[in-house]
């Protein structure tokens, strides 16, 4: 989470006064499910990046990087269509004290 | 100062009026009784082509109060004008215009909410929506809603307030009734209320923002905290404002207005325009040597806390008549009332008398018989009683 301002260093009224905020935004904060991905039964078919409703699948060139916790909620989509079972969806508590 | 221009209008057309000279951009609302000559009055001028404001004839006062919403975050001059039932309508939007920090002025005619059905004057409307951090001003008469209605625009658009404000008005007994009524040159008003300087206006598309985003456990309180932090603000700024209309019309307006309190033991509180009533009844008992005063309220939002402390500090009696109840509680102004004189070093005793409910006539003989239970020292703080009522 980016460091929080007091109420006085606020814009007024909650409004969003700079474009394209949401990306500073740490989703990955709110996940309780972590997805592990297993390269080695990725078959590169790129379904979990088109159904993460975070975009948070990293791939280039249409190979399967990684996943990017800054913003994975956590939904477990991407573990639900992955036809090679290459991610597992491991509970939040196995990870604590971690880095990303 | 110009020469005197005196109008025989009713109170709602005295905020009508007002609207008029000060021209807003846009005025969406919906009639309701007993507020509907205001819309009636206001559309006759854009139809007469007298004003230029964009007059939105929308179908509800959810409604009523979303176009305005969009209008001023948009960063125009917007008004609108309701009353009971078309207040609560518009209810989930008024606490938006005031967290959104949107300067709207809105006329409210003080009708009884339903259920039974009412169409006749009591604060429950205006109490429903005490705690939405609206600016509250309360008139006794149909001269302070046409003052009060301008001087509200400066108010609400004042840099460190960017607060909606509503003007009351008791339904009928002022909005119907017909008042001598002092208006002012059109220039003036014009060059008192100036132009709007928008903050953030969404019409600024150089500048993008975002209204209404998302604001949870880890901002939500900040941003309330900068509204508590508006009505202080509001508190502050409100009688240098009142001063700068003073000198244009040689009105003075306070948060309070004390009426033959300088050495007044026995002391009424209200609000609206039972203080007419009150004052009359003050001079009647100040004439067979009663030493009786009066504290009419004028700003219930921000609460003139200070005011009242000063006002009311080793008085003997202190009774306040609330046209509202809070089932349940002590009415609303007893309430904020009593409150504030924890804090003083000689505290009055104290009376609490609900009236006037669904329009229901506050008489002569009921001010007088609480004046009459004050200076018998016949009160108890904890007793709620009823003037008026069958009992
Ligand atoms: S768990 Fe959901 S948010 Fe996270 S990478 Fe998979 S699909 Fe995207
Ligand atoms: S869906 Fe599975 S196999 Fe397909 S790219 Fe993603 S991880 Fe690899």
């Amino acid at each position: 989470m980016a460091e929080l301002k007091k109420w006085y260093e606020l814009p007024i009224a909650g409004l969003i006064v700079e474009p394209g905020t949401a990306r500073k935004y740490r989703t990955g904060d709110w996940r309780v499910k972590r997805p592990i991905y297993d390269r080695s039964k990725c078959i590169d078919c790129m379904f979990c990046w088109f159904y993460c409703p975070d975009q948070a699948i990293i791939q280039e060139n249409g190979v399967m990087k990684g996943i990017d916790y800054f913003y994975c909620k956590g939904c477990g989509v991407c573990a639900n269509v992955c036809p090679k079972s290459a991610i597992e969806m491991r509970p939040e508590t196995e990870f604590v004290g971690k880095e990303d | 100062m110009a020469k005197k221009n005196l109008m025989a209008i009713t109170g709602a057309e005295a905020a009508a009026y007002a609207m008029k000279q000060i021209e807003p951009d846009v005025v969406a609302a919906y009639p309701i009784t007993p507020q509907t000559p205001i819309v009636e009055y206001f559309a006759k001028y854009v139809a007469d082509g007298e004003v230029r404001t964009e007059m939105i004839p929308v179908e509800s006062e959810h409604s009523a109060m979303s176009a305005v919403v969009g209008a001023a975050a948009a960063g125009a001059r917007a008004m609108t004008a309701t009353s009971a039932q078309g207040l609560a309508l518009m209810s989930e939007i008024v606490y938006i215009a005031s967290s959104l920090r949107l300067p709207i002025v809105m006329g409210l005619v003080n009708r009884a909410l339903s259920a039974p059905i009412n169409i006749h004057c009591d604060h429950s409307d205006a109490m429903m929506v005490r705690d939405s951090g609206w600016i509250q001003l309360f008139c006794e008469d149909a001269q302070e809603v046409y003052d009060l209605t301008i001087l509200a625009v400066r108010l609400a658009e004042h840099e460190d307030v960017r607060l909606p404000v509503m003007v009351n008005q008791d339904g009928f007994i002022i909005s119907h009734g017909v008042e001598p009524v002092e208006v002012l040159p059109d220039d003036v008003v014009k060059k008192f209320v100036g132009e709007l300087k928008p903050i953030y206006p969404l019409l600024d598309t150089d500048h993008p923002v975002t209204y209404g985003a998302l604001d949870l456990y880890d901002y939500y309180f900040e941003h309330k905290r900068q509204q508590i932090e508006a009505m202080k603000h509001a508190y502050k700024v409100f009688p240098q404002i009142a001063e700068e209309f003073y000198k244009i019309s040689g009105r003075k307006y306070d948060y309070v207005e004390p009426y033959r309190m300088e050495d007044a033991e026995y002391v009424m509180v209200a609000l609206g325009s039972s203080n007419g009533t009150i004052k009359d009844v003050v001079d009647e008992l100040r004439g067979e040597g009663k030493k009786v005063g009066l504290l009419k309220i004028r700003m219930f939002r921000p609460f003139p806390k200070a005011e009242i402390q000063r006002y009311l500090t080793a008085r003997k009696a202190v009774v306040v008549l609330d046209r509202a109840a809070s089932f349940g509680a002590e009415a609303p102004l007893y309430e904020a009332v009593k409150s504030a004189l924890y804090e003083v070093a000689v505290r009055p005793l104290m009376g609490s008398f609900v009236y006037g409910l669904g329009g229901r006539d506050l008489k002569p003989e009921h001010v007088e018989y609480a004046f009459k239970r004050a200076m018998a020292l016949d009160l108890v703080a904890d007793k709620e009683e009823y003037l008026g009522l069958r009992e």
